[in-house]
């Protein structure tokens, strides 16, 4: 709001009576010093919490002599992360894939649900109390049925754990993205004779979209927890929760710590990708043009 | 040749259930090309109603509504008429001009001939220059404007408009109220406009309809015979103000009898 040229509508338009005025503004970043532009700024009051925890926690293991079995400090993580960082990098990339590949099958079928509940109601009739009890099922306790299905080194038996714990959230946020539509908008495409297909395309799908996207991230942090605990029952030795467990049993605590940061690293950044194909896909969303008009 | 023409319609909601509501009873009504006709009455009397039997969005229980000659649901598949409802109900992920352009890609029409058309009507509502932005970036009125715009762009015979400027303030209304009476005029497009308004309908008719409630019945209707063009001076003339006083008697009366 600081240019008054920026925001005003076109030329040739009339904004006299009314005083339209409310066009998207933009704020010129290049006016400020660097420690002030959005990005920064805005990340910057997280930064200091995170150093100022890490750096509590240190003082806190240091200070009161923690034993280094109940707590290591973050420095003892580190210097065990930077020691194994090719084996971390490693089973971390082999859970990743575990943690994808469920992904991809329960989203896909989740999807896939929705649209034929959404389509056709007998379908919902019939899938609907499944769906639902299959939400209610703790699903990682399978995980040793699964183990013993598949074989304890199959990725296969970990990723179909991971896809049973996306498809629910999956489901239900498309299904919900699906059917609740403006009436008046579904008024509106029934006005124009438009078919059920167009209906689908033009109106249902672009409104899913945000719902689709939610459910994206939900699935993300499950699909990595999903992933790593499954393999706390069993696993391919070069999984991060085999790992996480043996280094565990033998008092290595900083190396499971040091495969935790791994995992979470991967988590974070499985979401900030969703969150970014969030922003190019659905642009005119709410959640993703932030308050440019109130 | 009447544009719309309604013989003996009756709308029952819920027939034969507790709730059953007769909405409308034995409706005649002949609109011919050109005209701008406005209904009005209190809450209940199934204006609303009337415009969606005659737009197909709803079935008459019985009777029969005719447009441009053939049955409304004919004239629905035959993307006859364009409709504007009370809220702009633009689809959030379109710009502007895809909003308008909407009606034209259900009816197939290729993106030149769509943007060409759409370019026209932006033009028409005076949005030339906001085909790109979004509809949350624009104010009340102009999201309306735009979906007049929309609702013009396959050239309709017919307007159906259900208080579209309802939701607006007064001063923005008075306005709309203006650009629609010149759109009208140039577009010359037959329209029927719900409002709860007497001095906008007044303002923008050539005949209103007065409806009396439970059931929906034709109360009476009013010939608005000022000049055609009409301004802002149209709302300080004698006649205008006389016209206000008729209606709004007639519209007492008609609250009376639903009572």
């Amino acid at each position: 709001m600081s240019d008054p040229s920026i925001g005003q509508p076109p030329p040739g338009s009339d904004v006299d009576a009314t005083g339209y005025s409310d066009v998207a503004v933009a704020v010129d970043e290049t006016i400020r010093p660097w420690w002030r532009r959005g990005v920064f700024q805005h990340y910057l009051p997280a930064i200091l919490i995170f150093v100022t925890c890490i750096v509590a926690w240190e003082l806190f293991v240091r200070l009161l002599e923690i034993q280094a079995f109940l707590l290591p400090a973050p420095s003892v993580i580190g210097e065990a992360f930077t020691r194994n960082f090719n084996r971390l990098t490693h089973i971390g990339w082999f859970t990743t894939k575990e943690a994808l590949g469920g992904f991809a099958i329960g989203c896909s079928l989740g999807i896939l649900v929705a649209f034929a509940t959404a389509r056709w109601s007998t379908a919902s009739e019939a899938l609907m109390p499944f769906a639902i009890a299959a939400n209610s099922v703790p699903i990682l306790a399978f995980a040793p049925i699964l183990n013993n299905w598949f074989g304890v080194d199959n990725p296969l038996s970990k990723m179909l754990i991971v896809a049973v714990i996306v498809f629910f959230p999956m489901m239900i946020n498309t299904v919900r993205g699906l059917t609740l539509v403006d009436p008046a908008a579904l008024e509106l495409m029934q006005a124009y004779a438009a078919s059920e297909f167009e209906i689908l395309r033009h109106l249902r799908l672009p409104n899913a979209l945000p719902y689709m996207f939610n459910a994206f991230k939900v699935a993300a942090a499950l699909s990595m927890i999903g992933a790593v605990v499954s393999e706390y029952f069993g696993g391919n030795r070069s999984a991060l929760g085999v790992f996480i467990t043996q280094e565990a049993a033998q008092f290595r605590f900083h190396n499971s710590w040091a495969a935790i940061i791994i995992a979470s690293a991967v988590g974070i950044t499985f979401y900030l990708v969703i969150l970014a194909v969030e922003r190019f896909a659905i642009p005119w969303h709410v959640s993703v043009r932030g308050s440019d008009r109130g | 040749m009447p544009v719309v023409s309604i013989t003996n319609a009756t709308k029952i909601f819920n027939p034969g259930s507790a709730n059953q509501t007769e909405a409308l009873k034995d409706i005649n009504l002949s609109i011919e090309p050109g005209e701008f006709v406005s209904l009005i009455g209190p809450s209940g009397c199934g204006k609303s109603t009337l415009l969606r039997l005659i737009g197909d969005l709803i079935e008459p229980t019985a009777g029969q509504i005719l447009v441009n000659d053939k049955p409304a649901h004919q004239a629905r598949l035959d993307q006859d008429y364009g409709i504007v409802f009370q809220a702009p109900v633009l689809y959030e992920w379109r710009n502007i001009t895809r909003n308008v352009q909407l009606p034209l890609e259900l009816r197939g029409l290729p993106r030149r001939e769509r943007e060409k058309e759409a370019a026209a009507m932006l033009a028409l509502v005076e949005l030339t220059g906001f085909e790109k932005h979004y509809p949350w970036q624009l104010s009340g009125g102009m999201q309306q404007r735009a979906s007049i715009a929309r609702a013009l762009v396959t050239k309709p015979a017919i307007l159906l408009m259900d208080e579209p400027f309802g939701a607006l303030d007064e001063m923005t209304r008075e306005r709309m109220n203006m650009e629609l009476h010149n759109i009208w005029q140039r577009a010359q497009a037959t329209i029927i406009f719900v409002t709860h308004s007497i001095a906008e309908a007044v303002y923008l008719s050539n005949r209103v309809i007065v409806m009396s409630a439970r059931p929906g019945r034709i109360f009476a209707e009013i010939d608005i015979d000022l000049p055609d063009s009409r301004s802002v001076e149209t709302r300080e003339e004698t006649r205008f103000f006389e016209l206000v006083n008729q209606l709004r008697e007639s519209l007492r009366q008609a609250e009376a009898i639903g009572q």
